[in-house]
């Protein structure tokens, strides 16, 4: 019933949210709801084993509403289901035009995530896969900055080509199986042949690839992330660009697993080119929010290249890292946020010296920046360890070029903070004063859970270890 | 055959409607109760009920399938005529008779849906063919209303040559018209008819083909759908074009065997061609109309699909198809009908100022466009997957250059909605009745709820 509840509740609300007119109460139900959501989510981790729901949906076409949540599904939703509230009050301040509207998509594009990450049937897996996308266009192209409704339409076009080859994909998997079924369970029992594999397999990854991004199909995202308004780009990088990890884990690895051992370099080599190579751009950014969007293409390159490496270490690392970097991100995006809001500027030539102005935001950004960096003690330490080990073991080489990703990261990482938060101060941020209540409190929730779970991973690595034995299983 | 009558029947009432009334709302209500009429009488059909009882020297042949399509056809113009009645008694000088007109399609549907015989193929495209050109030329003061239809008729006569050429020579060499006789025979070790048979049959098939717009015979549709008044464009565009494919599908069913291997050549080359050009060109045009008659070219591409294959899943496939493409088309034009400038940019600021036409535009689009949860993704599932589940892996190449097209047809489906939601402007629309939103809102979910449960559809089909 949890699983379920995690797509109902805020399905329906955002449905309630369009016809919410007084801007007050769309932003409260909208923070209501995501609670709510959160506390499902809490109560789905708080039981043990995987949960399931299965209801009839096309049984002539061999697929049901059928939801699990693992452990994976259950550390992804959790994910989920906090960024949200956590969005909502850290942006609360910031008006949009048509408020309940807004307020209705961001909770539709919740229900979709949710479901995508809960599908244990392949076409509605696809189903979510899409939706998911359909709110964010519309938020991304009518909130968005200037060039919005171009760079949207790239990326909505972008992911849509991706999504329809998987089409392709899917039924093409759908007819190999012997009970013509779309179930998650009859595809891991696939036995498809090597030939079959490895042509298969492409039209999937670059479904996937496209979301995560993967270098070379990277090149929507950092216009994306930085035309959308920051709430959304909060969504698109925190949660969105785990559904493609997500799917690779879930459902590429262990159908195809002759061709991810075929292709695994070669996807991993193109990995860590984008690693290197998004590093080495971000170091050259003068805007914040390219800054960020870049960054993350680095790490998500890294979250790619250890599932490639295929051992239990890599997995045990993506699991852990999947939940860090949308923590991680997201703080970053909120202090991004609010000085972009406060200011007007996201230009790293016109912020300078904020430190001085708003001493708090800056001590819980330097601590954002070390989990960025992963530092150890932060969160994120944990996680790249274990990647970064997970690609050492299975090619030294690949481990050195990656390795100096850690580096560039600080090098732009601890730019950033320097040129926004400390010398002197310019005109531009002369009258600056300290970010609002709220934004500080919930940076102050992320920075907690940075902490707890740099000292302590356990839990997480506890929580997903069902998924990763059965996907090294299903090997 | 309940149908056929009730329809040639209806059509000659509506036009004594005209004689006796000449208040427009009246004439819409008594093509509204024809139509329904028309309806019921196909169901007791198909349960065996028979109005009038005609031996048809089995030149035609029922089926489920032709049954079905016709309730759907008769279902999807009573939509038609709700949503767009008033537009179809004020697209010219006449009223009732345009009713009447469309009734002849309906019979000329009707026929195209289970004939058995190459001659009622032949007068079924008459009867379909005749009242269309006439309906193209209804706004007879526009210039460009009359220039689409002398073109359509001119084109569509030498296609009727072509296909008449084709029959006679498939008559000629096999001595019969009935398109079951040949069956039997080539499971038996067909007699060798030499190479005049495949060339009369290649000639039948080319006139359906141009019939249902398919490259390189779909020259004629841009320029006739866009001179056509609106509302009978949306006529043409759907219940028309899908009664192409369903007497395209009933000759291919029987005689593609007798054409060999070489369709397994030509008609993907013809799907790849109306594909590419439908949508390429589409992209380019600055026309609302315009650019849906491209698309609906686009769409072909898709539905000959349902030729290409021809098994169960294909035929479940269009008739998906044919409700899911209807429905969003006819929505479509209904809204365009309303629109004072019809290019991309009348549509700017839509949705602020309306927000219900705009929200079940976005609906039809994005259903037009294959997205899921709206009918047009089940119908494009559909289609694909009967490729697939006939031909396995040889023919996932057709289905990744089908989906790239189909990602294609997204960027100019999205254009309008970006117009709609993202652009600012002042559209100018004619005043929008209550009945009409509500109707609008009605095919909004319809499609939505096609787009979920398509097997409550299908499930019909099969009773």
């Amino acid at each position: 019933m949890i699983p379920l509840l995690l797509i109902l509740i805020p399905l329906l609300g955002g449905l309630i949210n369009f016809f919410l007119k007084e801007e007050k109460t769309a932003k409260g139900w909208a923070l209501l709801i995501s609670l709510a959501t959160l506390a499902a989510s809490l109560a789905g981790i708080a039981q043990s084993g995987t949960l399931s729901f299965d209801a009839a949906w096309l049984p002539t076409l061999g697929s049901s509403f059928a939801l699990s949540a693992d452990g994976m599904a259950k550390m992804l939703t959790l994910l989920t289901a906090v960024s949200f509230p956590v969005i909502f009050i850290a942006t609360n301040k910031n008006n949009y035009k048509n408020t309940s509207a807004f307020y209705a998509l961001m909770l539709l594009s919740q229900a979709g995530l949710m479901g995508v990450f809960l599908s244990a049937d392949c076409l509605l897996f696809y189903f979510f896969w899409e939706l998911a996308l359909i709110p964010v266009y519309f938020l991304c192209s009518i909130w968005g900055g200037e060039r919005r409704i171009a760079v949207t339409f790239k990326f909505f076009i972008y992911t849509f080509i991706g999504s329809l080859l998987m089409l392709g994909g899917i039924l093409y998997l759908y007819f190999l199986t012997p009970d013509h079924s779309f179930a998650l369970k009859s595809f891991y029992h696939l036995h498809i042949s090597a030939k079959e594999q490895n042509f298969v397999f492409w039209l999937f990854f670059i479904a996937f690839a496209i979301k995560m991004p993967v270098f070379p199909f990277h090149t929507w995202q950092p216009d994306a992330y930085e035309q959308s308004p920051t709430a959304v780009t909060m969504v698109l990088s925190a949660v969105m660009v785990k559904m493609g990890i997500y799917a690779v884990v879930r459902w590429l690895i262990p159908i195809f697993p002759e061709a991810t051992a075929h292709f695994d370099n070669l996807v991993m080599v193109l990995a860590i080119i984008g690693m290197i190579y998004a590093s080495l751009i971000a170091i050259r950014q003068d805007d914040l929010k390219r800054l960020i969007a870049y960054s993350s293409i680095a790490h998500i390159g890294l979250m790619c290249a250890a599932i490639f490496a295929q051992n239990k270490v890599g997995l045990e690392g993506v699991m852990i890292q999947m939940f860090n970097h949308g923590v991680n991100v997201l703080g970053l995006w909120i202090v991004a946020d609010a000085i972009e809001q406060q200011l007007g500027t996201r230009k790293f030539s016109e912020l300078g010296g904020l430190a001085q102005k708003a001493p708090g935001l800056a001590i819980l950004l330097v601590i954002l920046a070390f989990a960025n960096i992963a530092l150890p003690l932060t969160n994120a330490f944990v996680g790249e360890f274990l990647m970064f080990n997970a690609v050492f073991q299975h090619n030294i080489w690949m481990a050195v070029f990656a390795g100096t990703s850690i580096i560039l990261a600080a090098v732009y990482t601890l730019n950033m903070v320097q040129k926004v938060f400390y010398g002197n101060t310019v005109p531009s941020t002369e009258h600056a004063i300290e970010a609002g209540s709220n934004t500080r409190a919930m940076l102050i929730v992320l920075v907690i859970v940075i902490i707890v779970l740099g000292v302590y991973p356990k839990p997480m690595i506890d929580l997903t270890n069902d998924t990763v034995s059965t996907i090294l299983a299903a090997r | 055959m309940n149908a056929i009558i009730f329809s040639a029947l209806s059509g000659v009432a509506m036009m004594f409607t005209g004689i006796f009334t000449t208040n427009k709302s009246a004439i819409r209500n008594v093509a509204v109760i024809a139509l329904l009429g028309l309806i019921i009488v196909n169901l007791l059909h198909s349960y065996g009920i028979f109005v009038v009882r005609v031996n048809t020297h089995s030149m035609l042949q029922f089926e489920t399938f032709g049954l079905f399509f016709n309730t759907l056809v008769f279902a999807a113009t009573l939509l038609f005529v709700l949503l767009s009645g008033k537009d179809v008694t004020n697209a010219g000088t006449y009223g009732a008779e345009y009713f009447a007109l469309i009734f002849f399609v309906l019979c000329g549907v009707s026929i195209l849906t289970c004939y058995n015989s190459l001659l009622m193929l032949f007068i079924g495209i008459e009867i379909l063919s005749i009242p269309l050109y006439i309906l193209t030329g209804a706004d007879k003061r526009n210039l460009k209303s009359n220039e689409a239809s002398l073109k359509y008729f001119l084109m569509g006569s030498f296609s009727t040559g072509i296909l008449l050429m084709g029959i006679t020579l498939v008559y000629g060499i096999t001595g019969t018209f009935s398109i079951e006789a040949m069956r039997p025979a080539v499971s038996v070790g067909a007699p060798n008819y030499g190479i005049l048979e495949p060339v009369g049959l290649l000639f039948i098939f080319i006139a359906l083909l141009f019939k249902v717009s398919a490259a390189p015979f779909h020259f004629w549709t841009p320029d006739v759908y866009d001179g056509a008044p609106t509302v009978f464009t949306s006529f043409m565009a759907t219940i028309v074009k899908a009664a192409g494919f369903v007497s395209f599908i009933r000759l291919f069913d029987a005689r593609a065997i007798e054409m060999g291997i070489s369709w397994k050549i030509i008609l993907p080359v013809i799907i790849i061609a109306t594909l590419l050009i439908g949508n390429i060109t589409a992209v380019f045009q600055q026309s609302v109309k315009r650019m849906m008659a491209y698309s609906s070219i686009a769409q072909a591409g898709f539905m000959l699909f349902a030729v290409y294959v021809n098994n169960d899943m294909s035929k479940e496939g269009i008739l998906l198809y044919t409700a899911a493409y209807s429905i969003a088309t006819i929505g479509i034009f209904a809204i365009l009908t309303r629109m004072k400038d019809i290019t991309f940019d009348g549509f700017n600021g839509l949705a602020k100022k309306h927000p219900v036409l705009a929200a079940t535009n976005a609906v039809f689009l994005l259903s037009l466009a294959g997205i899921p949860l709206t009918a047009g993704f089940f119908a494009k599932y559909y289609m694909l997957a009967a490729v697939v589940k006939e031909n396995g892996a040889g023919a996932l190449w057709l289905v990744i250059v089908a989906v790239l097209f189909a990602a294609v047809s997204v960027y100019y489906y999205f254009r309008v909605i970006q117009a709609m939601y993202f652009k600012e402007g002042e559209p100018e629309i004619t005043e929008v009745s209550g009945g009409f939103k509500t109707a609008l809102v009605m095919l909004a979910v319809l499609i939505v709820l096609i787009g979920t449960f398509p097997s409550a559809l299908l499930n019909w089909f099969y009773f």
